[in-house]
């Protein structure tokens, strides 16, 4: 009898932590989307005044926000790209040579990673400001490709790890010469690693604020523009568009991971 | 078997890894057209190597590949007309059975339906029919071997080449796909190269073995030869079970050897001997004789230490007057030397004489510099 008490007990206890935990990992997120429906029209837009969808038509009419938006979604599709071949070709190459300084070159690639951003962020400045290329869209590709190039390459590696490449052998044994063995054998088999490389690339391009900072030069991107707009509370507009950018993630999140489920079970 | 054509040949055929590892040293074998010849040894003998020089993946040090006459040694392994099959099998994961079986007649660019057509009569010839649309990762160890096997045979090649292919199955698999490889073999008549280092499966599989020790081919020949005849002291020991009796020539004649042992003086039939030289008489358990009297010209005293029931055949150790330990084997229903002193003997031909200081020993010798 008192031995069941004790479990219930413990099972409230549980579910109590368990319910705070994600209350303080979805309480920020839910005030912004609820904030977006808020139909409080002066600064600084947080006591609830009704349910409105006029922010979401707004934003259709902030030609500023739109092209700091499109920046956003240009800028994160170029630097993943450019980020992703480079960084699977690297992965790869890795892989199969071996030289001198390997152990080395590979010690070198975490430094972007654990490096202080507001470090990373001031020496691209002055990089670019030495070299004398122009800040704007162009600075900031080459900055967000930079950093996003390590991650891809830890995950194409991390599929390499399991990688058996006699598969690659099997292929030419079967008339497959060395560029179609690469398109057909060795790039499908790396395929998820490299899919989450670019997603892990994507994410951290499209939300970076601080080496944009820095970069940016007079091109907006939407995390900026945010920022900017921070001093005067942020406008329901932003919100809405957080919203929608906040959906778009999930959509992505989830068609990535039924498309891999899917393919793990044939 | 009767000599035939020669689809493969080495010709001194070396293997130097980073300047001095020597995995194959002057490697001369001729695979004929249509036989199923196995690489035998033990791990790091140079087998795979071998193999894999055949089908492209290494490059000779030294030496001539020559397919059907033809040197293969600026050719790619996707230029060449044999293909392998591998240890890992290396079937492509992302892939269907259909279209890993597929896969080379798409290289080749074949229409698509003769494509469906000869994939789906490949998958019946290795019983995998309605496997198609299953991926690697739902098939069994011994599945996967079958669609590799059927892989590789779909462009026909002339020379199959088989990389310890049943190394991953349990033993009832494994007896049973090597009746099915054999099998296949004669149906379809393609040459194979099979390497492994399990003696049984090579005995029982091959046309011909060719054994390979430290990178030196030690024996070519059929199983009985290998068996019966074994050219070397490592032959001797590697296939089967042996007793040996190491010595020194005394005389020779014209068809006889007289050797001095320890244990005394023994006869064999051979020739090619030097007065002198060390060597050893070869004498298989089930070979081995005895009575209680000596025997002239062949008897060695010795004393029966144990005896041992296995099933379907006897052992008995008996030891010699220097210790060393002989077996003797009977199949059961027979008999064996009861405990005591016994005399130890052999028929003439049973006694196979080998020379002792092989071409490893000699490149032993070579290899102590003087100081």
């Amino acid at each position: 009898m008192k031995r069941n008490t004790r479990a219930a007990a413990g099972r409230g206890v549980g579910i109590l932590y368990c319910t705070l935990i994600y209350l303080f990992l979805f309480l920020p997120i839910t005030v912004v989307v609820s904030n977006s429906f808020n139909a409080s029209t002066s600064k600084p837009y947080l006591t609830w005044k009704g349910f409105t969808l006029a922010w979401y038509g707004r934003i259709f009419e902030n030609g500023p926000l739109l092209e700091s938006f499109g920046n956003t979604i240009l800028l994160a599709v170029i630097s993943t790209l450019l980020a992703t071949v480079v960084g699977t070709l690297a992965a790869v190459g890795m892989y199969r040579y071996k030289f001198r300084g390997k152990s080395a070159i590979d010690a070198l690639l975490y430094i972007p990673v654990v490096i202080p951003e507001i470090v990373l962020g001031i020496s691209l400045l002055t990089l670019f400001a030495n070299v004398r290329i122009q800040r704007g869209m162009i600075s900031l590709i080459l900055a967000h490709t930079t950093f996003s190039i390590p991650y891809v390459i830890f995950n194409v590696r991390a599929r390499l790890d399991g990688y058996d490449s006699s598969i690659e052998e099997a292929s030419m044994d079967l008339g497959a010469g060395r560029l179609q063995t690469f398109l057909h054998i060795t790039l499908p088999v790396l395929a998820p690693g490299i899919g989450g490389g670019a997603l892990l690339a994507f994410t951290l391009s499209l939300d970076d604020v601080i080496v944009s900072y820095f970069t940016n030069g007079q091109t907006m991107t939407f995390p900026l523009k945010v920022w900017a707009s921070i001093k005067s509370g942020v406008a329901p507009d932003v919100n809405a568009l957080s919203t929608l950018i906040l959906l778009g993630t999930i959509a992505l999140v989830v068609l990535t991971q039924s498309g891999i489920v899917k393919k793990k079970r044939g | 078997m009767e000599r035939e054509k020669v689809i493969v040949e080495l010709k001194n055929v070396n293997k130097v890894y980073g300047g001095s590892n020597h995995v194959v040293r002057d490697l001369n074998l001729e695979v004929y057209e249509g036989e199923f010849l196995t690489l035998l040894g033990s791990s790091g003998c140079g087998k795979t190597t071998t193999l894999r020089m055949i089908a492209g993946f290494e490059e000779p040090t030294g030496g001539t590949i020559t397919v059907e006459g033809e040197s293969v040694s600026e050719k790619e392994p996707f230029e060449r007309d044999v293909n392998t099959v591998f240890q890992s099998y290396a079937l492509f994961p992302h892939m269907t059975v259909f279209d890993n079986v597929a896969y080379g007649l798409r290289m080749k660019k074949t229409a698509k339906g003769e494509i469906k057509e000869r994939v789906m009569h490949m998958l019946e010839l290795v019983q995998l029919g309605g496997f198609e649309r299953r991926y690697p990762s739902q098939l069994s160890g011994g599945q996967k071997q079958r669609v590799a096997i059927a892989r590789a045979l779909i462009n026909r090649p002339k020379v199959l080449l088989l990389d310890e292919p049943l190394g991953a199955l349990d033993l009832k698999l494994r007896k049973q796909m090597q009746m099915e490889l054999k099998r296949l073999q004669r149906k379809l008549n393609i040459t194979f190269i099979y390497v492994t280092h399990d003696q049984e499966e090579a005995l029982t599989m091959s046309d011909r073995i060719a054994i390979m020790n430290e990178g030196v081919l030690e024996q070519v020949g059929t199983p009985t030869e290998i068996y019966e005849a074994p050219a070397t002291r490592f032959v001797a020991t590697f296939i089967g079970e042996t007793n040996l009796f190491e010595g020194c020539v005394k005389e020779t004649s014209a068809h006889h050897v007289s050797v001095v042992v320890e244990s005394g003086e023994l006869r064999c039939r051979a020739q090619g001997f030097e007065k002198g030289e060390m060597v050893a008489i070869s004498v298989r358990p089930e070979r081995m004789k005895y009575s209680a009297e000596p025997v002239e010209g062949y008897s060695v005293r010795a004393r029966v230490k144990e005896t041992v029931y296995v099933g379907s055949v006897l052992k008995a150790i008996v030891v010699l007057p220097n210790g060393n330990e002989i077996k003797i084997e009977r199949l059961a229903g027979q008999k064996l030397p009861p405990d005591g002193e016994v005399y130890i003997y052999w028929d003439n031909g049973d006694g196979k004489l080998l020379h002792l200081m092989d071409q490893v020993f000699y490149r032993t010798i070579e290899s102590v510099k003087l100081a």
